[in-house]
């Protein structure tokens, strides 16, 4: 036959051949590797960091943990009751300002633009201050809370006290807050809503009913992670006046009248006061160490649950 | 008369589908109430740069300006160079970037392009934890580790900290957030336009190289700078590991200590107590204040402009 001529066989030979035709992709292999290796570099950093700080800090955190963590501020490193209480007391209290004043406000602004606001400029004005909120350095923060709650308000919230630090860093997560909570609610399906609707439901029932209960995990990660955020925040607490060298008063987890008292530490400030004082005496840097692992356990244990919540609901709700 | 009342619809009127009057009060307050909270986010707005202007005008029209353009930071002598400080700033900024940004976009390359999607439910996470990682954390492994072991033996820098061991810091804190900003760019391009590249034959590097990344651009800018404002606004890593403390002399080596704006501002801050009533020291913190926030705010404008482009286009 004379089949072997055709044009189309030729071509078809010619195909086969570049398929069959065995190469490898050396220019992908290599940019694909050293993309992974970019990757990898940022996480053996993070390992290296866990590491050393872990490193540094083993000898007191398995030494005296519970002195370590009962102690107070010392003016020598080797003093057997050094420790971070004080500083755990000032944390506790910054996180409960945060999570009475920044989640009630932020949440509520999130429900507000996303089911309320009408489609004007002002909404968009609104929206586009709260993104730049978010990106306003955290110092700037801290110039904010040394003016208007150390200064001005001084007679309310007593000065350099937790309630100034409390405040100054609850208005910092706000933004973050906002912006997590208006993804969560709008990522609820319009199907639900409508359903509230049909069977008689104001916009606050729906709201109630439907949109929050659904947007609930979103809405609680958006919350842990600017609680992990406002916990390991130390610019603006140096601006508001964490006490620098000793703090004499060592307040218990419930002493509300020391709220306003004119001094306070938290966990990020007493890092940072114990990495200068190794300056002087190196023994302050494995307190330090110690320190940093005993904060890193909260922001870690938060942000892990956080990240978890919402890759468990994206994925069943897919 | 008499068949009005026995209407044939039960009495039903356009009256019965009003709300009682009790209900529809309640829904107008809780939605004034929720729009109120709206409000609170202008409100700090309007706080901040209220704060800001009040100290900072004083200074403006106070300051004798040669103090301005000094040989240093000085502020408790009444020499407030803002050129140490800026210059600072812009040499840790640039290193955080040199090391952010080729780690940040080859992770986000990666991840939503070469990555398969088990390892990437493994490597992400793992990715933002370390972008919850506290900034004073950094600023320790910055001065105890990378200070020592990189800045020391790679540059023969200080290991006691330089403006190099803080913008390595800084880079690495910023990582995550180029890596997460660029990946949602480039998740946001069709996947058309990548089967159609293939499908005219190009490899996965010529689709990712020629097609992906150019269609993203707008979101790699955002990314990009959000990091710069991020860098320039960072403080605990600077203040910590800089290699300054209080004062620096003019300096445009990235191996010298110094202080940038944010770190000039904490360390003054330390000693708030003594500042107030020294001439314009105290004044000078929210002048400083003033000069970093009016350069993150414009960065941040124009990286939002960038997003919404992106959002636009698809």
């Amino acid at each position: 036959m004379a089949k072997a001529r055709l044009v189309g066989d030729r071509t078809n030979k010619v195909m086969v051949q570049a398929m069959e035709r065995r190469s490898t992709d050396v220019r992908g292999r290599v940019f694909q590797i050293s993309l992974l290796v970019t990757l990898l570099v940022s996480l053996f950093i993070l390992a290296v960091l866990i590491v050393d700080v872990v490193m540094d800090g083993w000898g007191i955190l398995t030494g005296r943990p519970g002195g370590f963590l009962g102690g107070t501020m010392r003016s020598l490193s080797d003093d057997p009751k050094l420790g971070v209480h004080q500083a755990l007391v000032g944390t506790f209290w910054i996180a409960v300002f945060v999570a009475v004043l920044a989640f009630p406000i932020g949440i509520g602004a999130a429900i507000w633009l996303e089911e309320y606001a009408p489609k004007n400029r002002f909404t968009r004005f609104i929206e586009l201050n709260i993104r730049n909120l978010a990106g306003v350095p955290s110092i700037v923060y801290g110039l904010l809370g040394l003016f208007l709650f150390v200064n001005h308000l001084e007679g309310v919230t007593g000065g350099k006290s937790i309630a100034s630090a409390g405040i100054t860093l609850a208005i910092l997560v706000l933004p973050i807050v906002v912006i997590t909570a208006q993804e969560a609610i709008r990522a609820v399906p319009q199907g639900l809503k409508e359903g509230a609707y049909g069977v008689g439901a104001t916009k606050w029932t729906m709201i109630r009913s439907q949109v929050l209960p659904y947007a609930a995990p979103g809405i609680l990660t958006g919350t842990l992670l600017s609680m992990s955020r406002g916990i390991g925040e130390a610019a603006p607490l140096l601006l508001v006046g964490a006490v620098s060298g000793r703090l004499g008063r060592d307040s218990g987890f419930f002493d509300f009248g020391d709220i306003n008292a004119d001094a306070f530490m938290a966990m990020p400030v007493i890092i940072v006061e114990w990495v200068q004082n190794s300056g002087r005496d190196p023994g302050f840097a494995e307190a330090a160490a110690a320190a940093i692992v005993v904060l890193l356990v909260f922001v870690i244990l938060m942000n892990a649950t956080a990240i978890f919540l919402r890759n468990h609901f994206e994925n069943k709700r897919g | 008369m008499s068949d009005t009342r026995v209407d044939p619809a039960g009495g039903f009127s356009i009256e019965s589908l009003k709300a009682n009057p009790r209900q529809a009060r309640r829904e107008r307050l809780i939605r004034d109430s929720l729009g109120a909270t709206a409000l609170v986010s202008v409100f700090i707005s309007a706080l901040i740069i209220w704060s800001l202007f009040s100290e900072a005008w004083t200074f403006i029209f106070e300051v004798d300006w040669g103090s301005v353009w000094d040989i240093g930071w000085f502020p408790r002598r009444g020499i407030y160079d803002i050129k140490t400080l800026i210059v600072a700033s812009l040499i840790v900024t640039g290193i955080a970037m040199i090391v952010a940004g080729p780690l940040g976009l080859g992770a986000a390359i990666y991840l939503s392009e070469y990555a398969r999607p088990g390892v990437r439910r493994t490597l992400k996470p793992v990715l933002e934890i370390l972008a919850g990682i506290p900034s004073v954390v950094l600023g320790f492994f910055a001065l105890k580790w990378i200070a020592p072991n990189l800045v020391e033996t790679l540059f023969g820098g200080p290991a006691a900290g330089s403006l190099l061991a803080a913008g390595i810091g800084v880079g690495v804190l910023v990582v995550p957030l180029v890596a997460s900003i660029s990946e949602d760019a480039m998740k946001a391009v069709p996947m058309a336009l990548r089967e159609a590249s293939s499908g005219l034959g190009a490899r996965k590097v010529m689709t990712t190289m020629r097609v992906v990344l150019p269609a993203a651009v707008s979101g790699l800018m955002a990314a990009f700078i959000v990091a710069i404002s991020r860098a320039l606004g960072e403080t605990m890593i600077v203040f910590m590991a800089g290699g300054a403390a209080q004062t620096a002399v003019y300096t445009h080596s990235a191996l010298d200590g110094s202080l940038t704006m944010t770190a000039g501002m904490t360390s003054l801050a330390r000693g708030t107590d003594n500042v107030v009533g020294e001439g314009l020291t105290f004044q000078s913190l929210f002048f400083v204040g003033l000069v970093l926030f009016a350069l993150t705010f414009a960065l941040n404008l124009i990286a939002d402009r960038f997003v919404h482009r992106v959002r636009e286009q698809y």
